[in-house]
């Protein structure tokens, strides 16, 4: 009958998680603090958030404990968002780069094609 | 409950493990999600859908800030605060932060003392995480209003890129209303485990069913998900 009763796990469990949290947290701010910049200041963010965003989804969501297809039915369609992404990075860049060519570098400092 | 210990006993015998449980768990004919209350599957279905929503929001907001020539406004510096007279960058946001991620450490244990029949214990979490949620929101206020009285639109404002207010707003005007959202309910199911309504099993005013201590957990799966949000917030919009 124990297992019935949803999720039930060792309080232990949420604290430690809890202060890793608190941890990367804390890590994700000082990336802004010290200042790291480029490649590292984007490779940072994204670890310690892709971490937060594993251990709550995990642990505090149980999701660890759920079965294979309710774990599959969620988590793998967020993947496809991806695509969207790289799409979007795409399309991003291309829209700047004719704002570049016809229109110059920003409306205030060069107004070249303004009537 | 009894329906639940039911299929339990059918499943504990015949299910598969790996790959194969997903097979044989999608293509049975009563339910795809074995152990876990109908309501609860729901929940997590329309929070998939709203990372969807969550997911449009940031794509556009990356989409505008890759696409524009006018400098992005700096984030570390939009948002510093001066505390006794030096200037902390971000600090206001890193304090929402951690005061999120306290409201879902409080509300996993709420989830937890609910399943062990501990009401009163429950109540206090429950009511600590919506108040955690009522100080993130009253920041957020703060923040917007600082803000606005510095120019900030969604039309333009005066550091640059006229689209940094557009997504600013949407984006956290989007997630903050989640929160307040989920403070309200987080106060409704507060006062229904207080009153004992999931052990009377008293029918709920918005599905006239019977409630149980999973409602505990469902209301914990929002909640979660609110913080999660603002994980990607906070790395995308604030730290990028």
């Amino acid at each position: 009958m124990e297992h019935v009763e949803g999720q039930q796990h060792p309080i232990g469990i949420y604290f430690k998680i809890w202060g890793l949290l608190f941890v990367l947290s804390a890590c994700s701010y000082l990336v802004d603090y010290l200042d790291f910049q480029g490649y590292v200041r984007w490779f940072l963010i994204l670890l310690f958030m892709i971490l937060k965003a594993g251990l709550i989804v995990s642990v505090f969501m149980h999701m660890m404990w759920e079965r294979l297809a309710l774990m599959y039915a969620i988590l793998v369609p967020p993947v496809l968002v991806l695509i969207f992404v790289g799409l979007m990075a795409v399309e991003g860049d291309y829209t700047e780069w004719t704002r570049v060519i016809f229109f110059g570098l920003g409306e205030e400092t060069t107004p070249i094609i303004h009537h | 409950m009894a329906e639940q210990t039911l299929t339990n006993a059918e499943d504990a015998v015949t299910t598969p493990e790996g790959w194969d449980s997903v097979v044989s768990d999608w293509s049975s004919d009563q339910r795809a999600f074995k152990n876990v209350p109908w309501g609860k599957a729901m929940m997590w279905i329309f929070l998939l859908s709203d990372t969807f929503i969550f997911s449009c929001f940031l794509l556009s907001y990356m989409t505008v800030r890759i696409s524009t020539t006018v400098p992005w406004p700096i984030p570390s510096e939009v948002f510093a605060l001066t505390i006794f007279g030096e200037s902390i960058p971000l600090i206001l946001i890193a304090i929402m932060t951690f005061i999120l991620i306290s409201s879902s450490g409080t509300m996993a244990m709420a989830v937890r003392f609910g399943y062990l029949r501990d009401r009163k214990k429950t109540t206090i979490l429950l009511i600590a995480t919506a108040l955690f949620g009522v100080s993130f929101v009253g920041m957020q206020a703060f923040e917007w209003t600082k803000l606005i009285s510095e120019g900030v639109r969604p039309w333009g404002n005066p550091m640059g890129a006229a689209q940094f207010g557009s997504t600013f707003f949407m984006i956290t005007g989007f997630h903050g209303f989640h929160v307040s959202i989920g403070v309200i309910f987080l106060f409704i199911v507060a006062r229904k485990v207080w009153r004992g309504d999931y052990e009377v099993g008293r029918k709920g005013f918005f599905t006239s069913r019977k409630g149980s201590y999973e409602m505990v957990e469902t209301m914990g799966l929002y909640w979660h998900f609110v913080d999660l949000v603002w994980v990607f917030i906070f790395a995308f919009f604030y730290l990028w």
